[in-house]
């Protein structure tokens, strides 16, 4: 079954990245009274140091933009015809694909996680994409049960309403590593492809050198999880084993795409008999299997600068997201201080987004 | 080609075993490493036998790499026209989960490398190892080698047991700025945490490659907790970093400083003026693809011609034939990485070169 999508609103911009945040009870309809009660009792339990929050406070309330708080009350992001007005209609926006970062699957216990990843996709699909047909799902799923993953790609895929499977760029293991792989499979049997979107589990310390102190380090080192996530997913081969699987990453950024193909090019030239199931220079896979979404779009010193990352990188790479309603939001006529030219725009906006995600 | 005089500001003598160190621990450790056959100290960051380690055609059968003062005169020193060079040993010491094994080993490890390099060849400098996990233990060591200016810097694992900007450090750091001695970050890691915020990948070439995240972090840590506030002169040096990572890294670092600098009231001024005045990095790995132009791009935008500094890495293997310097360079700036900026960044070399 296709959307109620009118062809004009194809012109419009595709927007990778938007929260979507809950009314308060909102996904009791959607849990089996045994989890609504292990809820109120454990909560979700991961792996941070509180109960109900991140570990680093955030710097805005509920991270988001000041003025993205519905007039009609709730959190921003939750509020479908006040989205609508701020963001949809004001930018023209065509999709919008909603990534949500509400915990579903990072709790430790692998039965509440996939309780709660299916209930928050019921939530998306009625409570957003029902209510307005240019939003899509992102398919949550409780990464490290891969057979429950499965079951539930396996349940949304013929749903028009789900655009991919979202993964989180922090997880319990590198993400190319083998118990992951089902997932990929699933995903590249149902042509789905991953969205990539920093946060999720705190197995690990957020650096290799520990624990950060502030909110402004951690918030930046997220962007060093997705290019660990790149080169785990490329040097253990998961592109090789599934060539056509996409992997789109999402508010990582995308300044380091250029360096860390040269830096993985440079020593697996020197060291590729450990990983024999890598035949091709590692920055291959970049310009084949991943896509970037832009936002938080770095400014350089030069604005040029960006430009020249771009072409490094590769225009056919790029797609736009907002990050709506977060307080670092890309407005798309101000984030990018270059020229582009119309051909540029299309892509950037539109239409590498058409190639990553189907619209039906 | 060969580069005259110039600095090489990352060599490393192989550490030996601990047989050969006994001779420079106390008779407790000497005791000790004995009685309970503790040997074995080569860091996971650096396993022997992998091809990172030492390059093909430097490699001896049956010698660690990097251990003969001869060969390191033929394949580096000479072959490169090397004025001075940097020794940095890694020894498992920097790393070992015990205060005071550690702080035995990477002593002895200093008065080693006096005894069999430093003593040996007028052209070699040396850092001091120091068991950063005991932040009071390092900081007799250095005391203790702050004498002997042939010690021009104090070297650490890039990963620790705490991020690098925490005051558990600071003592450290005190001492560093007290004899004006930097402070070199050498790639590689305690394993007190995965190597990445994911966990632990499986391959040994990502392990290594994660090294350049590592440095971002501890930039960013550095930075945030006000270390260069308390020590506006205290400079570090990214020893085997990488390069073309940096203009990114700063890009990104500003705009978040602009977005929440509110968090960290004391960081008045933007990241990349402190990167630049207080960070520098050695060129070897540069990572970037040779004769394309990057290079070029990647200095320009870095738009600093003081943070480079010229590195072989002998024996670690990071280019081939004598291509030591990274192509694309102008004359003036390769004469900048080659001498002016390590003589900035290292004040006793000059102090000890006539």
């Amino acid at each position: 079954m296709n959307a109620p999508v009118d062809a004009d609103v194809r012109l419009g911009i595709i927007d990778c990245d938007i929260h979507p945040y809950m009314k308060p009870g909102a996904l009791n309809q959607y849990l089996p009274e045994r989890w609504r009660n292990h809820v109120v009792e454990y909560g979700k339990f991961n792996c941070g140091i509180y109960a109900d929050r991140g570990t680093y406070p955030r710097f805005s309330p509920n991270t988001s933009r000041r003025d993205a708080w519905p007039p009609g009350g709730g959190l921003p992001g939750s509020d479908v015809p006040f989205m609508r007005e701020q963001l949809l209609d004001a930018y023209n926006i065509a999709y919008g694909v909603l990534e949500p970062l509400l915990g579903g699957n990072t709790s430790r216990n692998l039965d509440e996680a996939a309780a709660l990843c299916s209930a928050m996709n019921d939530w998306q699909a009625h409570d957003f994409v029902d209510q307005e047909p240019r939003l899509r799902a992102s398919i949550l799923v409780p990464q490290d049960d891969p057979e429950a993953s499965v079951k539930e790609i396996e349940k949304r895929a013929g749903d028009w309403r789900f655009a991919q499977i979202q993964l989180g760029s922090k997880t319990s293991e590198p993400l190319g590593r083998r118990r992951y792989w089902p997932i990929f499979a699933a995903a590249q049997a149902n042509g789905l492809s991953i969205g990539l979107h920093i946060g999720g589990t705190q197995n690990s310390a957020p650096s290799p050198g520990g624990w950060p102190q502030f909110y402004i380090e951690d918030h930046h080192m997220l962007v060093h999880s997705m290019q660990n996530q790149a080169a785990s997913l490329i040097l253990e081969g998961v592109f090789e084993a599934f060539p056509k699987l996409k992997v789109c990453m999402i508010e990582g950024g995308f300044a380091w795409v250029p360096s860390l193909g040269w830096r993985l090019d440079a020593h697996w030239a020197k060291m590729r008999d450990e990983v024999p199931q890598v035949k091709r220079p590692p920055s291959e896979y970049m310009r084949t299997n991943l896509w970037f979404a832009t936002q938080p779009v770095e400014e350089p010193e030069n604005p040029d600068d960006l430009r020249q990352v771009f072409e490094w990188i590769g225009w056919d790479r790029m797609v736009y997201s907002s990050d709506y309603p977060h307080w670092d939001f890309d407005d798309p006529h101000l984030a990018f201080r270059f020229q582009m030219t119309e051909q540029e725009k299309r892509m950037l906006f539109r239409d590498n987004a058409l190639s990553v995600y189907t619209f039906r | 080609m060969t580069i005259d005089g110039a600095i090489d500001c990352d060599i490393h003598p192989g550490v030996p075993n601990i047989k050969a160190l006994l001779p420079y621990m106390d008779e407790f450790w000497r005791e000790s490493f004995v009685a309970r056959g503790i040997d074995g100290f080569d860091m996971m960051s650096y396993p022997l036998g992998a091809p990172i380690t030492c390059r093909p055609d430097w490699r001896v059968k049956g010698e660690r790499p990097g251990s003969s003062l001869p060969h390191l005169r033929r394949d580096a020193l000479d072959a490169f026209g090397i004025g001075l060079a940097i020794c940095n040993p890694l020894t498992g010491g920097q790393v070992a989960v015990s205060e005071t094994m550690g702080a035995a080993i990477c002593s002895a490890v200093n008065d080693w490398i006096v005894e069999h390099w430093l003593n040996q060849e007028p052209r070699l400098r040396a850092s001091i190892v120091v068991p950063a996990q005991a932040p009071l233990l390092a900081v007799e060591e250095i005391e203790r080698r702050a004498g002997d200016k042939r010690f021009v810097q104090i070297l650490m694992p890039a990963a620790c047991e705490m991020m690098l900007g925490r005051s558990y450090y600071w003592p450290i750091y005190e001492v560093a700025a007290k004899y004006d001695l930097p402070i070199g970050l050498h790639a590689g890691s305690m394993y007190r945490y995965a190597p990445t915020s994911g966990g632990w990948p499986s391959h040994y070439l990502h392990d290594y490659v994660a090294n350049a995240q590592l440095f971002e972090d501890q930039l960013l840590s550095l930075i945030s907790n006000g270390v260069f506030n308390r020590y506006p002169d205290l400079r570090f040096v990214l020893i085997e970093s990488g390069v073309t990572w940096l203009p990114g890294f700063i890009w990104r670092a500003i705009k978040t400083w602009r977005g929440v600098r509110a968090e960290v009231p004391w960081v008045k001024r933007s990241p990349a003026e402190t990167i630049r005045e207080n960070i520098r990095l050695t060129v070897q790995p540069i990572d970037a693809p040779r004769d394309t132009g990057v290079v070029e791009r990647i200095v320009e935008q870095i738009d600093s011609d003081r943070m480079l500094l010229f590195a072989s890495d002998y024996p670690h293997w990071q280019f081939e034939g004598d291509a030591v310097l990274p192509s694309g360079l102008s004359a003036d700036l390769l004469q900048r990485i080659r001498v002016d900026n390590p003589l900035e960044t290292y004040p006793r070399l000059k102090e000890t070169v006539q």
